[in-house]
């Protein structure tokens, strides 16, 4: 019986990690930072719930730290993923050139003039250094 | 009605200490009452997160409901994500759009942005008032109500039982 356990266990951790593998590939083969924050959320959490329930067939005692571990993680990934992608957004990180459209930045044009001072007097100091 | 957030708080409280134990003795159920008990009467005297959240029966089958929508929905991404990963070519046709949501109260609207974000292709980035700004991997439409039916509506319909 503990055998059935511990076998089921290893191969919900072993998908677990395929996904946390599949994600980190997503992460070097996209072009741009959104894209990236994409493969990277969606793999991240789906691989790091099923490592966590792997563990729990494998070591019985430790589920209920585990189950709030995965609610943890449900809770704060998407968050952190949102404000990453934001702040991006807001300090002009380009998007891919195939981008179809994008309906925030018509909203943003006064910010994005503020911004992009800031990133040439940045850039100018840069120079002065060299 | 302030009482009911004192009580979710509690029971929340209370969840988390029993979980984190893993047991259900006598003397450790008495001290996680009592902590999660004084801990709500201090940090709680003007909290309103939870007054939106409905307390009845519908609500309640409802949320059990979207538990399996939304697992359904994660596990779609991550092979959506995989795919796309593989495929040598990079099928993405990425951009960012708007989508209308009908919630109103500021958890449901919380839980929405989150659900989006792991479900398959789109990642919130922005929310200002009842417009969402979402950056989509693959485009299907730029119209604003085709992207809404196509996002959101699959989990408002039930996030609006619950939450309203």
């Amino acid at each position: 019986m503990d055998g059935t356990l511990q076998i089921i266990g290893a191969i919900l951790t072993l998908i677990g990690s395929i996904f946390l593998f599949l994600g980190s590939l997503g992460l070097v083969r996209m072009p741009d930072s959104y894209n990236r924050i994409q493969a990277g959320t969606k793999a991240s959490t789906l691989g790091t719930i099923l490592t966590l329930l792997g563990i729990a067939f494998i070591n019985p005692d430790w589920t209920g730290k585990l189950i709030l571990l995965i609610l943890f993680v449900l809770l704060t990934n998407p968050i952190s993923s949102n404000v990453l992608a934001r702040a991006a957004h807001y300090i002009n990180i380009p998007l891919y050139k195939k981008t179809v459209i994008d309906k925030l930045k018509k909203e943003e044009t006064i910010k994005v003039n503020v911004s992009e001072d800031k990133i040439n007097t940045n850039s100018d100091k840069k120079e002065d250094k060299q | 009605m302030k009482i009911k957030n004192h009580i979710i708080l509690f029971l929340v409280l209370l969840a988390v200490w029993l979980l984190l134990n893993s047991s259900f003795e006598i003397h450790i159920l008495i001290v996680g009452v009592v902590v999660s008990l004084i801990i709500t009467l201090i940090f709680c005297r003007n909290c309103n997160v939870f007054s939106e959240i409905k307390l009845t029966p519908k609500a309640f089958f409802y949320a059990i409901i979207y538990v399996f929508v939304f697992s359904a929905a994660l596990i779609k991404s991550n092979f959506d994500v995989a795919r796309r990963v593989v495929t040598p070519s990079l099928p993405i046709n990425p951009g960012i759009v708007t989508v209308k949501t009908k919630l109103k109260s500021k958890i449901g609207r919380l839980i929405l942005a989150n659900s989006i974000t792991l479900t398959p292709g789109t990642l919130t980035i922005d929310i200002k008032d009842d417009i969402l700004y979402i950056h989509w991997i693959d485009v299907l439409s730029t119209n604003i109500d085709e992207d809404t039916q196509q996002i959101v509506s699959r989990f408002e319909k039930y996030l609006e039982v619950i939450y309203g």
